[in-house]
């Protein structure tokens, strides 16, 4: 009875669109410049070290980290510095950002070699060097994450491979082709923060991941765990708690509850770092939509503008509508096509006119299938009314800063209302005590 | 690239279902009862329907046009209204006195306190009561078949209970047996249009509930409750859930998502307060029939109802519960 009672959290039955899932990742060819912005990552922007006509190579540091929740760039092609600009970063501020016109060698810079690791405090600095962010989507640096102020209470690593947001595939294309480097770097972890168990959760709309991960981890102590297919199931609060069965706080970190997150292409991505020593410069990314003419997964070099990368997908076959950094459900939608590609990318998704263009609004009609979605038990049609009355005191009541903005309400609800964007203005004057 | 790119707040797609989409789904869900009424009352009752349906998209358009609102009438809610208004009249009700019902159903409980969404009860059960008050006597001009149009009054099973119960010196259960519960589930006896044949609202019931629409918990809390409180008052509990609007009620009318409560633990709370306010109403009181009276009474407890059972959220501590009511 308690829990069908506690909260429903039925959570989205979005569509899985997982037409790339099947196909072999292409390399991309060097693009015509890369633009690399400085705002990669969640925390302070990297602080640019290069200046107009340097020269720079593959691997070599070109912003460098301002603080502790920050992280170095690094070019992804051996050419000269063309400029330092400004760009538009995907929440609309202006960001700074330099130019580099490859010269065509891929010189790799001398400095690069394979670090050398022997503990915690080696590995920690290693990934700190390696300029790897989370790989999921939300960026945050990996170097953070895994110098918890719990250690030892961590008793659990849980690896996200749900990928729940419709059309990507990246993630399933990393456990398909990257298997050894997600193990190996998962044994990594495992190892040198001494973290006993590991669970890796997979949706189940990706059995041949399952099969793979299951086999090649087959006497280890990381169990491969199939998760319902109901959005948001990548979301780090529910994977916890499908993974563990544990509630992270509010506020809290998964640490709390003794767990450490990472992505499937994060770990991939370390396992590589120490065989190779190549700082983060590529990424795999989706490329779909429905006016892309040849989908794919595509390894690019982050900084590429989106029209280049669209160029080698075929380009498009109609008029776009929205261009999105990311899946449907949390992507950001991008201004310009000139835009690059950032570390923390795993789609780049191309609507049609028709496809974007948004719903007409009706009048709520508390059907309550936003409070019965919301994976974290919310009620958004509360939220929304207590945010256009301005009850604040309500707003409190109602966790409304709890929310992580998922979409899943907006998306469940028929008269199609700008549920999470409402929630997102919400928190906002929830925060500045009611002010908007 | 010289268009614009649109750019909007995430996320950038949505669900297939649409309040018409969901409201469609309802019309149909009724189709079935429409049609046993037809073949219980006759003619009349297809007419009448009719009648209450077009009054209600009728009114529903005029407000809107006079008050220079957007006019909602494609999402079919109006429909709705209309169809579950003439569910619950007598085949015999004359025309006028229907078009009156809609009246109050949707201008004055639906479109004076906002339109859709913003009603307080179920503007059927509304307009049920306020004609069941108003035309008292047509009101319970039961039609009986298979006599349709030209009716002679007749007795609901309900109220033929009633009067057993208290002529009869014992306790015990009027006496009915599988050919009483035979007339119940087709629904060949007195009554309102769409209350009688409780086979064809359970099949709605059933769609309501297979594409979603509605989740099972109030109506089966609600019989539910209404079946233990028939037992433990002596009652037959069949007799009781398959007579008079509970089916009805319970599938369509309490299951009004503006009026009832959103989380599984307010639809507990809704669905046995609506059981015992019904069975207290056919049991204790002189009326024979409960079921729109203790819809109407709960309705006005919902949004208590939803404050006091909002769900657990995720992560966040329990504190300070109690004291309140």
């Amino acid at each position: 009875m308690n829990k069908f009672f506690k909260r429903s959290a039925l959570g989205a039955q979005v569509p899985h669109n997982k037409g790339t899932a099947g196909q072999q990742t292409k390399v991309m060819p060097l693009p015509s410049k890369i633009v690399l912005s400085m705002g990669q990552h969640i925390g302070a922007p990297a602080a640019p070290v290069v200046a107009k006509g340097d020269q720079v190579y593959v691997g070599s540091v070109v912003g460098k980290a301002a603080g502790f929740v920050s992280m170095d760039i690094h070019s992804g092609v051996s050419g000269i510095v063309d400029s330092i600009t400004t760009i538009t970063a995907p929440n609309g501020a202006p960001q700074t950002a330099v130019v580099i016109i490859p010269d065509g060698n891929q010189t790799v810079d001398p400095e690069i070699k394979p670090p050398v690791v022997t503990d915690l405090a080696s590995l920690q600095n290693a990934v700190r060097a390696s300029g790897l962010v989370g790989l999921g989507g939300a960026g945050f640096p990996a170097a953070v994450k895994l110098a918890p102020k719990n250690l030892d209470e961590i008793d659990t690593l849980v690896i996200n491979g749900a990928e729940c947001e419709p059309y990507i595939t990246s993630d399933n294309r990393c456990m398909q082709e990257d298997t050894d480097y997600v193990i190996k770097g998962i044994q990594t972890i495992m190892k040198y923060l001494d973290i006993p168990k590991c669970v890796i959760g997979v949706e189940a709309n990706k059995p041949d991941d399952i099969n793979k991960l299951s086999e090649a981890t087959k006497d280890m102590p990381i169990e491969v765990k199939s998760l319902p297919c109901k959005y948001p199931q990548g979301a780090e609060k529910v994977l916890i708690e499908t993974c563990t069965g544990r509630e992270v706080p509010f506020p809290g970190l998964p640490s709390d509850v003794g767990v450490i997150v990472m992505n499937v292409t994060s770990v991939a991505f370390i396992a590589k770092y120490l065989e190779t020593g190549m700082p983060l410069t590529t990424k795999r990314l989706t490329v779909d939509g429905d006016i892309v003419k040849n989908p794919g997964n595509v390894e690019v070099i982050i900084g590429t503008p989106i029209q280049e990368l669209l160029d080698f997908c075929g380009g498009l076959t109609d008029e776009p509508g929205k261009i999105l950094y990311g899946g449907p459900m949390m992507g950001t939608c991008v201004a310009s096509v000139e835009q690059p590609i950032l570390k923390n990318n795993n789609a780049i998704l191309a609507m049609s006119r028709k496809a974007a263009e948004p719903a007409k609004v009706t009048n709520c009609i508390h059907c309550g299938r936003c409070t019965n979605a919301c994976p974290l038990g919310l009620s958004a049609k509360e939220i929304v009314r207590a945010y256009e009355t301005k009850n604040v005191d309500l707003l409190v009541e109602l966790n409304a800063d709890l929310c992580m903005s998922c979409g899943t309400c907006s998306f469940v609800c028929p008269a199609k209302r700008p549920l999470a964007p409402s929630i997102a203005l919400a928190k906002i004057m929830m925060k500045n005590g009611g002010k908007k | 690239m010289a268009n614009k790119l649109i750019v909007t707040a995430a996320p950038h797609i949505t669900g297939a279902d649409t309040t018409r989409k969901i409201m469609g789904r309802v019309c149909i869900a009724l189709l079935p009862t429409l049609f046993a009424s037809i073949v219980i009352f006759g003619i009349n009752s297809l007419i009448l329907t009719a009648v209450t349906v077009i009054a209600c998209v009728a009114f529903e358009y005029g407000y809107c046009k006079l008050m220079k609102r957007e006019v909602p009438v494609d999402d079919l809610s109006a429909v709705v209204t209309g169809l579950l208004l003439a569910f619950n009249l007598p085949a015999t009700l004359p025309w006028w006195m229907a078009i009156v019902g809609a009246f109050i159903a949707i201008v004055i409980v639906k479109q004076l306190f906002g339109g859709l969404g913003y009603n307080f009860a179920n503007p059927a059960i509304v307009a049920r009561i306020a004609l069941a008050m108003g035309f008292a006597s047509r009101m319970a001009n039961y039609a009986f078949p298979p006599s349709g149009v030209d009716a002679f009054t007749s007795a609901t099973p309900l109220a033929v209970a009633a009067m057993d119960a208290s002529s009869s010196a014992t306790a015990a259960a009027v006496e009915v047996g599988s050919e009483a519960y035979k007339a119940l589930l087709l629904g060949t006896h007195g009554g309102v249009l769409g209350e009688t044949c409780a086979l064809t609202i359970l099949l709605g019931g059933i769609y309501l509930i297979a594409t979603k629409v509605i989740s099972p918990t109030i109506p089966v809390t609600y019989l539910g409750t209404v079946a233990v409180l028939s037992l433990c008052a002596g009652q037959d509990p069949i007799y009781q859930l398959l007579s008079g609007g509970l089916m009805l009620g319970a599938f369509f009318m309490a299951t009004d998502y503006v009026t009832s409560p959103t989380t599984r633990k307010g639809k507990l709370v809704f669905g046995i307060g609506l059981g015992i306010i019904t069975c207290a109403i056919r049991f204790l009181g002189t009326m024979n029939e409960g079921v729109s009276f203790a819809i109407l009474l709960m309705n006005l407890l919902v949004p208590y109802i939803e404050v006091l059972t909002r769900q657990d959220k995720l992560g966040i501590a329990k504190v300070k519960k109690g004291g309140a009511a």
